[in-house]
């Protein structure tokens, strides 16, 4: 029902075809089949460069595109329709929006390359389990001009192989954001095998000096350069989610009209239908929560942090929903590696927790209404 | 300055002048709620003087033609008119079945002349229509309608039962389902009939609903005598009206509003009667997290009618889709009403239940349980979804 500008139809149809027939499913279960430890195809990562798709939050001082949130979630919805692999949330939108917060002159130096796809840059800040950005242990000390860099990062999405880093550590009770080249002796990655056979890392840094001038913002800054970075990755982290969603929920809807027992199709079972309908309903719901939460931050409204943590919160449930009911609606065929059912099912639980899951949103939304 | 600007500048002007002080605040109690009607009994003469002063603009009804007693005004003026209305915070004139309900099933089935003649009245607060639709036997399956009409030549003769008819025993008129074509197929056989409430032979009897008085009624018809000319459209074809009527999105969208704007006070409720734990937060983890769970849902719902507003606004249609939102908003409001009363404890429990006044905790919770049954069950709903959206195979 959401109303486009001819400019954001575009950009969805032709993210969309692009997608299909460039980036579809069976390209990442080529990239896991094969174990390209990469994570993705370096030449489609090149070509979602060449189609603008990596500067949409980049100003045009840095070779970007200045598109906003609501056309970058409309390109991210697609990829998560065909689980494309490409380091697009770690540099198109977190590492992309960290320097652009930053507004430093590595702005300057990386964000052309970010845009023409000639660099991976990823966010180095989840240490446990769980996403937690207000319990970072790593610690940047001050020594001379500079600093001491301490960090143990775990599921750094992108992080192997990657151009530079952005490491989230702690000087005293200030955040600093460190643009780190990993190839320095002090940095070990490890590359991290996880469910969704995407790219990440788990990332040891012992006593790494720093300049001063590594620094992507000044002290004082950088929680909310951080908070900011964190706020653009949620919202259009859901956009993906919600593509799997909405992909998982389609093709299960097809199935149930084809699957014939007892006689006849069994989407003509009402026990099912129900099932399906309500998931359409909470899908579109959570399509326009998200959608809201990006406008909201193109446009710089006061509801832009609440209603991304809403979204990000929602469409966990939602999509975690329409996986499971996907692989029991599709029943023994569903548990097969064959059928992509699975491997959505994956990319879906990933998304949950990268930048934060359910609980973790829902708790700072309560939080923030006095309970 | 465009002409919607000029229209903006003479409207706010013109409420300025025209609306009573009186009328400038939130509805508060049932009685500021203006329904008209013969038996009308007006709450104040500023009530009464709002009421005269819009009809008299056609503002009651402002999108309606002027032939019809209507303002005669787009879609845009419309809006702005309900802004300028909103700014100053002014009460609506006059609600009404007859304005929600029969007067877009007229200006769409009926004739010439039964526009004029039933129309203005409705506008000016004159005549108060109440619908009768649901039947004993009859509820999701609206289109089983027992209640018959026997052609008699120039006049049906009119028997059977409708219930849950909301202000049956308040209103005048009343639009019905009837089947006067026995040997026709379920859907063709029924003709959407109007008549007086107060024909011989029509009775009512009010309806003590599990959260207290309500304005449902039982309505009995016995031989009611109903002339030819008040079929609406042709007969037989009653139930393309009432399917017209029952998807009509723009009652549908602002009725969700109505039902999802209601803040039944869930954040202060729970903070108040059970406090906090040392880290700020609910001391009720449980509860916590259910309320965190409604939060986000209201959240979403709040911005998916935002989405379905413009899209409506934009001149699109909703068609099942108004299923979808119905849905989502009655189903979020008796999770809201339910976790009310169990954030208020026993004190959302306690008073004499003819206390249960208005706006009590618990007479909101039980009269939240008719909301997935009423204008359409949840079940009803996702069928709709199922068939219409989802194209998934259906029986029937």
């Amino acid at each position: 029902m959401e109303l486009f500008s001819s400019e954001e139809t575009l950009l969805k149809d032709s993210a969309a075809g692009f997608m299909s027939e460039h980036a579809p499913v069976h390209a990442l279960r080529d990239i896991r089949d094969q174990k390209e430890a990469l994570g993705f195809n370096q030449e489609l990562h090149k070509t979602l460069a060449d189609m603008g798709w990596f500067g949409m939050l980049l100003p045009e001082e840095a070779g970007g595109y200045d598109f906003g949130h609501r056309s970058a979630g409309l390109v991210a919805e697609e990829m998560g329709r065909n689980l494309t692999a490409s380091p697009f949330l770690s540099t198109a939108v977190l590492s992309a929006i960290a320097l652009r917060q930053a507004n430093g002159e590595h702005l300057s130096e990386w964000g052309p390359k970010i845009a023409s796809g000639d660099a991976v840059i990823a966010l180095a800040i989840d240490e446990g389990a769980k996403h937690n950005p207000s319990r970072i242990k790593a610690t940047a000390e001050p020594d001379g001009n500079g600093f001491v860099l301490n960090a143990r990062k775990r599921a750094v999405f992108d992080g192997y192989n990657a151009d530079r880093l952005i490491v989230v550590a702690k000087t005293g009770a200030e955040t600093g954001l460190f643009l780190v080249d990993p190839s320095a002796a002090e940095v070990e990655i490890e590359r991290n095998a996880m469910l969704d056979s995407r790219n990440a890392a788990n990332i040891q840094i012992t006593n790494l000096h720093l300049d001063g001038k590594d620094l992507l913002c000044p002290l004082e800054d950088g929680a909310a350069v951080l908070e900011a970075t964190l706020r653009s990755g949620r919202a259009i982290a859901a956009s993906e989610q919600l593509g799997v969603a909405r992909e998982v929920a389609e093709r299960t809807t097809a199935y149930l009209g084809e699957r014939k027992q007892f006689g006849v199709p069994i989407g003509m079972f009402q026990a099912l239908q129900h099932r399906l309908a309500d998931l359409y309903c909470q899908i579109e719901q959570t399509a326009s929560l998200i959608s809201a939460a990006q406008r909201a931050i193109d446009t710089t409204s006061d509801s832009a942090d609440e209603l991304t943590r809403a979204a990000k919160a929602k469409v966990a449930k939602v999509s975690r929903t329409a996986t499971e009911e996907a692989v029991q609606m599709h029943g023994g065929i569903g548990m097969t590696d064959e059928v992509d059912v699975g491997l959505f099912m994956k990319r879906d639980r990933v998304l949950t927790e990268m930048l934060g899951d359910s609980a973790h949103h829902v708790d700072a939304l309560l939080k923030k209404r006095g309970l | 300055m465009t002409t919607l600007e000029e229209f903006r500048m003479e409207t706010r002007a013109w409420l300025e002048d025209n609306c009573p002080q009186e009328m400038r605040k939130p509805v508060t109690v049932e009685e500021d709620i203006c329904w008209g009607g013969r038996n009308w009994t007006f709450k104040s003469p500023a009530q009464k003087q709002w009421l005269e002063r819009m009809a008299e603009r056609g503002w009651t009804v402002p999108s309606w033609p002027k032939e019809y007693g209507g303002g005669g005004l787009s879609g845009d003026e419309v809006k702005i008119l309900k802004e300028e209305m909103t700014r100053i915070n002014a009460m609506s004139p006059l609600e009404s079945f007859g304005i929600w309900m029969l007067g877009p099933a007229l200006l769409e089935y009926g004739s010439h002349e039964q526009k004029l003649e039933h129309l203005p009245k409705i506008a000016r607060g004159e005549i108060r229509w109440c619908q009768g639709y649901s039947e004993p036997g009859s509820g999701s399956d609206l289109a089983s309608v027992q209640t018959k009409g026997v052609d008699m030549g120039d006049h049906f003769l009119v028997s059977g039962q409708k219930i849950w008819t909301s202000y049956a025993d308040k209103a005048d008129w009343i639009f019905a389902l009837v089947r006067t074509e026995p040997d026709a197929k379920k859907h063709k056989g029924i003709s959407f009939l109007l008549f007086d409430m107060t024909s011989e032979g029509v009775s009512t009897k009010p309806i003590r609903l599990i959260s207290g008085s309500s304005p449902f009624c039982e309505t009995f018809f016995d031989e009611v005598k109903v002339p030819m000319e008040n079929v609406v459209d042709e007969r037989g074809n009653g139930w393309t009206i009432a399917k017209y009527l029952l998807t009509h999105e723009r009652e549908m969208v602002s009725n969700l509003d109505a039902i999802f704007g209601g803040s039944a006070g869930l954040y202060e409720t729970a903070a108040e009667s059970i406090g906090l734990d040392e880290t700020g937060r609910l001391d009720d983890p449980l509860l916590r997290s259910d309320i965190g769970d409604f939060l986000v849902d209201e959240m979403a719902l709040t911005a998916h009618l935002a989405t379905a507003r413009d899209f409506h606004r934009a001149g699109n249609q909703l068609g099942a889709r108004s299923a979808e939102l119905k849905y989502l908003g009655t189903e979020l409001n008796k999770r809201r009403q339910s976790l009310v009363v169990q954030a208020g404890g026993l004190e959302a429990l306690s008073g004499p239940e003819e206390n249960y006044g208005i706006g009590s905790q618990s007479a909101s919770w039980l009269r939240s349980k008719g909301n997935s049954i009423e204008g359409g069950t949840s079940e009803i709903m996702l069928s709709i979804i199922s068939k219409a959206v989802l194209r998934l195979p259906s029986l029937g």
